[in-house]
């Protein structure tokens, strides 16, 4: 069994390039290039430098004690959220807007459902003085207004995506429009390891870096450069494919990931996609994803707006099926409860998302020796207001 | 013989026309057929509705989404049209995303299309590569054609490629855009439906996205086949009803 994508763009039944014809050129273009392009010594030279100087890596491999004794097990974080723009999400951009200078674009779009990437990539575009342009659904254009604001500082235009249901994947449907109907001169930046392929893998290996330096920092930590488990939120499955990436061969090492219940499995508002998704195509991809009997794709819940996708990158699809990843689903509460325990065990405040994560200790028994390490995939700044209404701070 | 190459025989210029099924009301869908048979169409495309149509603009989308609010599905639709083979002769062509097909069972949707009289199927997001590799062999068996498209950026190379495992006929996209209704169509336009011309293609190419009226249509048609209307039709349906789609097709020719 293998994990990573084959030649053809597929994690075992996963992945592919389910698009339309109009869409073949520019998706083919990136598929003969991107390989070549990202592993090219000069390429790799401005990006490890801007990782370094601009994103501000390595980013930490945290012990954390306190929760560490409390769990009577090793615990480390990878400390994503200390990255330039708050989460991991800005490792993915630099990636691509290289990738997109060396195409020859010189216009931006990208989708974004609580702005993070957004963000992430009117920062990166800022930073190279390139058009950018993020749809945004309608909805969280309102949910999310400092994110939409930020946007707007660094220089990009948003649009407000009325299609469907006016959310992520409304956002994303308006992004491949817009692809569609500009077709040379556009790069569509997808935020997560989602879409046609060479999207899941590219996106992926940009996002290598978090377990590449991992395994390093361990290493020096613990004398061996891999831990015994590595647990992950996953929404559409960036931050978790960064993490897995160079353990996904190594079955030494136990991969979690962690979804969001929302208000519970079946209580009909979840984003739980393992659980209750079916094998279908969504955004080009097939995977799994949350759809009506007769095929129709449903909105997802949760309380973060990051893990509301309905869809999972194809790499996670295949990790499930092929039973290489336990999959544990976690409810809102729980998760939220989580934001305040973390903050105050460890003086980190996270993303609701990354709290979904690390909630995973109370339902999975871990053993002293053994180590562990979380994606602490972003910070809780954007989620304040939640936080807020939530606990009546 | 298929029911699409027996209008393709000849040299009349063909008029196809797209709707969305259950659009404006559920049980629209034999009502249109009829009037659009009795108008002269020569071909229709019935739209199996999907909440994610990534390759259309607007008016798809909306004619989408309400025929959803209405209740159609697959399975409905495939009740509609049971015995529609009784009075509509015109091939009839399936037009839809592939989640819903997945998911009503790719083997049984081949089955009930072939039990129904429908002539093929065109699937916006099933690429040819993986059509030819996974779902051929299927579709044959059940006599139906699969179409394909090409766009202004398709590379020659695709194009031969699309021709040789194309049946039926090709699906020319006039522009590099989503659907929806243009007044006029330019210089690149017409100079890609030239150069399509020009490559003597073994399949009929047949042009859609962006014809709304008679000069878009006689433009499209005066290089290739034929043209398939879809979004201003819709438009004209919600405005004026199935009892004028007369007017509707005598505009356009």
């Amino acid at each position: 069994m293998r994990y990573q994508v084959d030649e053809k763009g597929f994690y075992g039944d996963f992945g592919g390039a389910y698009i339309p014809e109009m869409l073949y050129p520019n998706v083919d273009e990136l598929r003969q290039n991107y390989i070549e392009i990202s592993e090219s010594e000069e390429f790799q030279k401005e990006f490890q430098s801007l990782l370094k100087e601009y994103v501000g890596r390595p980013t930490p491999l945290y012990f954390a004690e306190r929760l560490s004794e409390k769990y009577n097990t090793k615990i480390y974080l990878k400390r994503e959220d200390l990255c330039h723009t708050g989460a991991h999400k800005v490792n993915n951009t630099i990636g691509q807007i290289l990738m997109a200078k060396r195409l020859g674009k010189n216009r931006i779009i990208a989708e974004t459902g609580a702005g993070q990437h957004g963000v992430a990539t009117a920062t990166v575009c800022a930073l190279m003085g390139i058009e950018c342009i993020v749809y945004m659904g309608e909805l969280d254009i309102k949910r999310q207004a400092p994110n939409v604001a930020r946007m707007k500082m660094l220089g990009a235009e948003v649009r407000s995506a009325q299609s469907g249901s006016k959310t992520l994947k409304d956002a994303t449907n308006e992004a491949i429009r817009d692809w569609i109907n500009n077709p040379v001169d556009t790069h569509y930046i997808i935020g997560s390891v989602v879409g046609p392929h060479p999207y899941p893998d590219m996106v992926a290996r940009f996002q290598s870096v978090i377990s590449a330096e991992t395994k390093q920092q361990l290493l020096e930590k613990e004398g061996r450069d891999y831990p015994d488990h590595v647990i992950a939120c996953v929404g559409g499955g960036s931050n978790a494919a960064g993490l897995y990436y160079h353990y996904l061969d190594d079955l030494r090492v136990n991969i979690i990931a962690v979804e969001a219940a929302g208000k519970g499995i079946d209580s009909g508002e979840s984003a739980a996609t393992s659980a209750l998704g079916k094998e279908g195509i969504i955004h080009g991809s097939k995977t799994l994803l949350m759809q009506t009997p007769d095929g129709q794709i449903t909105e997802p819940y949760s309380i973060s707006a990051g893990l509301d996708y309905p869809g999972v990158g194809p790499m996670h699809a295949h990790l499930y099926r092929s039973q290489r990843a336990e999959f544990i689903s976690i409810p809102d509460q729980e998760a939220m409860d989580w934001g305040l325990t973390l903050s105050q065990m460890e003086g980190i405040i996270p993303a609701i998302e990354t709290a979904h994560a690390f909630a995973s200790l109370d339902v999975r028994k871990f053993s002293p020796d053994e180590i562990i390490v979380f994606n602490c995939s972003g910070r809780g700044d954007k989620d304040l207001d939640t936080y807020i209404d939530y606990f009546k701070l | 013989m298929n029911r699409i190459d027996q209008v393709f025989q000849g040299n009349k210029k063909l008029l196809s026309i797209y709707f969305s099924a259950g659009h404006p009301n559920l049980e629209d869908t034999l009502p249109i057929l009829r009037a659009l048979q009795s108008s002269g169409v020569d071909m229709v495309e019935i739209g199996l509705p999907f909440s994610d149509p990534l390759a259309d603009g607007p008016t798809i989308q909306k004619s989408s989404t309400k025929a959803l609010k209405n209740g159609m599905t697959t399975e409905k639709l495939f009740q509609q049209l049971e015995n529609v083979r009784d009075e509509i002769t015109i091939p009839m062509v399936l037009m839809g995303y592939f989640n819903p097909m997945m998911q009503f069972g790719i083997e049984r949707f081949c089955q009930n299309c072939k039990a129904i009289g429908i002539d093929g199927l065109i699937i916006p997001d099933l690429p040819v590569d993986i059509y030819h590799e996974r779902y051929k062999n299927l579709f044959e068996q059940h006599g139906l054609y699969n179409m394909f498209l090409i766009t202004p950026q398709t590379p020659e190379v695709r194009i031969r490629y699309i021709d040789e495992v194309s049946n039926g006929f090709i699906y020319m996209v006039s522009s590099a855009s989503v659907t929806g209704a243009k007044n006029t169509f330019g210089d690149p336009q017409i100079n890609y439906f030239n150069r399509i011309g020009e490559m003597q293609l073994k399949t009929p190419q047949v042009v859609g996205f962006g014809i709304s009226n008679a000069a878009t249509y006689q433009a499209a048609t005066k290089h290739s086949r034929g043209a398939i209307i879809g979004s201003a039709f819709i438009k004209f349906l919600e405005k004026e009803g199935i009892d004028n789609i007369p007017k509707f097709v005598s505009s356009i020719r």
